[in-house]
Formats: structure tokens, sequence, C-alpha cells
């Protein structure tokens, strides 16, 4: 048990090495980073998204390596592309994708896997949920929206949870009240995660690196300054 | 109205009605595969699945003849196995099916187009397989249009009449409101065909009204 929690506290070790031709864009990504938190960040258009739809396997990469906690997703020198729904990566994206005709009970327990009854009760609380699971989607607030969608990716169990700049497109009050369920993801259930951001702020309170990229190239990789 | 309409009206419905079930499966299947598909010879599929619009219903009906007559190509194979459907109700229900078909694909793909990928995509990577986010994501959202298109579907098939009268004729046991409205009309026995003119605008109407009222409903 104390074995696990110190592995918990290290993080996994995600390899990430893969080139992605979108259009005229390319994106030549390489990291081999230790970490239980990784922010992602660098201007509009850097391929910051990209990468995250690469791993979740939404984006064939024409050539690399996918592997988290020494587990291949992807590698081209194998023949190896796990399909999308084996990969067992959590993504929530921007525009959270909330599925429009299910209320939010039946999207958050869309992806449970049977074996994860006491994850369930877990997730509920640390994102405080419970009360909205009759609610139908529409009605959601922002702030709402985010958690139910975090809590629906976090219950079919993934082995890393990628989200895609949650907090952009809400107000500073908003992103307050978020940013400790998040903290609290990252803490309290140990899933390991890639947050995109563009704010240095939210980087250094989630993660505990942060990558940038630019242009398709990461161009700085180093340790956050973690805020509690 | 007399036994004999009611007759024509019950067994019209009733072959509109098991022509639009049988057509639902192959129909949905087609239009997801052309809203999502890319595969070779698209184009030659989308345009075979549409050419009984634009075909006259009877060079239809004669296609049909020439292929599931006891001489056709699938008419004699049929025709080893003691099944025999050229001027019978199954050849009705034939010429139903496919003059509806591409209506009911038309809509349900126009369904299926709708649906934003991101669902299906985010589906998948909860642990979905493609077979459950069909059927729990694409197809739910893509309900009305299905539901539109078999309205369309079985209005086309109730007013079949070309392809009907080629490959079913308009014998006792296969006249539909179309063909009895003709034969009526051709014999002088006018009320009788004004009865069934009337049935069948009113079914008609209640069907168009239907789909466009879920067609015009927003998710």
């Amino acid at each position: 048990m104390t074995e696990t929690k110190e592995a918990d506290r290290a993080g996994v070790l995600i390899k990430l090495d893969f080139v992605v031709h979108q259009g005229t864009f390319r994106l030549a990504f390489r990291e081999c980073v230790q970490a239980r938190s990784i922010a992602l960040t660098g201007p509009s258009g850097a391929g910051k998204t990209t990468v995250l739809e690469t791993i979740a396997g939404l984006r064939r990469p024409v050539s690399g390596l996918i592997e988290i906690d020494g587990r291949i997703l992807f590698s081209s020198e194998r023949h190896l592309d796990l399909p999308v729904e084996s990969r067992r990566v959590g993504y929530v994206p921007q525009d959270v994708a909330l599925f429009p005709h299910m209320n939010v009970r039946r999207n958050i327990f869309y992806g449970q896997s049977k074996s994860v009854a006491l994850v369930s009760d877990t997730v509920l609380r640390v994102l405080e949920i419970s009360s909205l699971l009759d609610r139908n989607v529409a009605g959601l607030s922002g702030g709402e929206r985010q958690r139910v969608a975090i809590a629906r990716a976090l219950m079919s169990e993934p082995e890393l949870l990628l989200l895609d700049e949650p907090l952009a497109a809400v107000g500073h009050s908003l992103k307050e009240r978020i940013l400790p369920y998040v903290q609290r993801v990252r803490h309290e259930l140990n899933t390991p995660l890639i947050y995109v951001s563009h704010s240095l702020d939210e980087v250094n309170r989630v993660s505990d690196r942060v990558i940038t990229l630019e242009e398709g190239q990461v161009v700085e990789s180093k340790p956050t300054h973690p805020v509690s | 109205m007399n036994p004999e309409l009611l007759s024509v009206v019950v067994f019209s419905i009733g072959m509109a009605t098991i022509s639009t079930i049988l057509m639902l499966p192959p129909g949905i299947a087609l239009a997801w595969l052309l809203a999502r598909g890319s595969f070779p010879g698209r184009t030659v599929v989308e345009t075979l699945v549409s050419l009984p619009l634009v075909l006259p219903p009877v060079a239809t009906g004669l296609i049909l003849l020439r292929l599931f007559g006891r001489r056709g190509f699938i008419g004699e194979w049929l025709d080893r196995f003691g099944i025999d459907l050229v001027f019978t109700w199954k050849a009705v229900i034939l010429a139903m099916v496919v003059m509806g078909l591409p209506l009911l694909v038309r809509a349900a793909r126009n369904g299926f187009e709708q649906v934003d990928s991101r669902y299906e995509q985010i589906a998948a990577t909860l642990g979905a397989s493609p077979m459950r986010v069909f059927f729990t994501i694409s197809l739910p959202l893509a309900g009305r249009g299905v539901v539109a298109g078999s309205v369309l579907g079985f209005s086309r098939a109730l007013g079949e009449f070309g392809a009907t009268v080629m490959i079913a004729g308009m014998l006792p046991g296969t006249r539909t409101l179309s063909t009895s409205i003709y034969a009526y009309t051709q014999t002088g026995q006018d009320s009788q065909a004004t009865v069934l003119l009337v049935a069948a605008a009113t079914v008609a109407f209640a069907a168009v009204y239907i789909s466009n009222r879920l067609s015009t409903t927003s998710v």
C-alpha cells in the first residue's frame, strides 16, 4: 500500500514520441517524463489539442510511440495501434461534449466499468456531483458541465486523463471554483493527467511539469512551481 | 365504406407498414455508411440508392420484373426454393421497399450527418465499442431523421403505383390503394375511386405532417 502511494506520488512514466500530419500542419512531439500531472501550454495553433487527440486515439500519427506507464498505445515500429475504446485514456474536450440526449446520471455512468462502484462514490464526492445526477445536461451551468464531463471521464477508470483547456471559456470567479476540483482529482484520485492551458497560474496549480509547444514543436519542458 | 374498399385500405396500410419495417435495417445501415463511411465505390452506392427517385416508377418496375421474374436472374434462383414472387403480395412489398428506401436513406443520412461526431469519439474514449456507440449515441441522436425518413418511406410505399403495377399487377390480392383508384376510374366507378382517394389523402397528410413536425423539432 505504501509502495503504491509512493508510486502515485512519483507519477507515471509517459513516453510520447510521435509525428502527426494534419493538412499542411506538422506536429513532432517528443517527451519522456515521469510525472503525475503535465501541463501543455503554448500559443493557439501550436498543436496542443492535436497532442491530446493523438494520445486518445482520435488522430493517427504517421509514426512514433505512445506509451503510458509501460503500456503501449501506439507503436509504428511494432505496427500497434490500440483502438480508442481500448486505450483507457479519458478525454475531456474544450466543449465538454456532454451527450445531449442523456441526463447527468446517464452521462456520468456511460463508461463505468462494473468494478468501479467504489470509484464512483469517490468521484461523485470529490467533484460534488451527487445533487446533479437527475438534472438534464442542458440546464447545467458552465462549471457544472465541466465537473460532469470530468466525472464522466474518470468513471471509466482511465489510466490517463486529458483535459483540454477546461477553464478557457469560464470567468475568473468560476475558474476559482472549478480549479480546486481539478486539484482534488490530482491529489485524491491520483489519476495522472495532461492539462492544456494558456494560464500560468492554472499550470502551476494543477501540474508538476509544464511542456511548451510552438508551431508543432516542443520548445521547453520544465518542472512547475507548485501552488497548493 | 364497403368491405371491399375497406379491405383495399387495410391491405395497403399493412403492406406499407411491413415494407417500412423491412426497409429500416438496410436503410439505416446505408444512411450511416453514406453519412460517416469512406469506402471505394461510395458514389456508385449513393447513385444506385437514389436511382428509383429519378427513374420512372414503371421503368423501376420493369427492372424488378426482369430480375425477379421466373426467368430473371434472382427469380430463377428463388424458383429453386419454390418461392414465386411476381404477381403476389410479396411483389407488392418488394416494389414498396425499392421505391420507399431512397427517401428513408436520404432523411436518415441527413439525421446522421447532423450528429456531431465529437459525441461518438467521446463515447469511444469511455470504452464503448463501435456497435455500442452506434446504438447509444449515433442512432438516438439521428432518431428524428430516421423517424422522418420512415414516415416518408411509408408514404411513398403507400402511394406506389408504377412499379407495383409492373411486378404485382392489379389482381385480387395485390390491389393497393393506388392501383384500385386507377382500376375504379378506368371502369367508371368514380364513387369508389373517390372514397379511396379520401382515404389515401388522409393517411398521406397525416404521415407528411408527422414527418414535418419531427424534422423541424430540434434536439
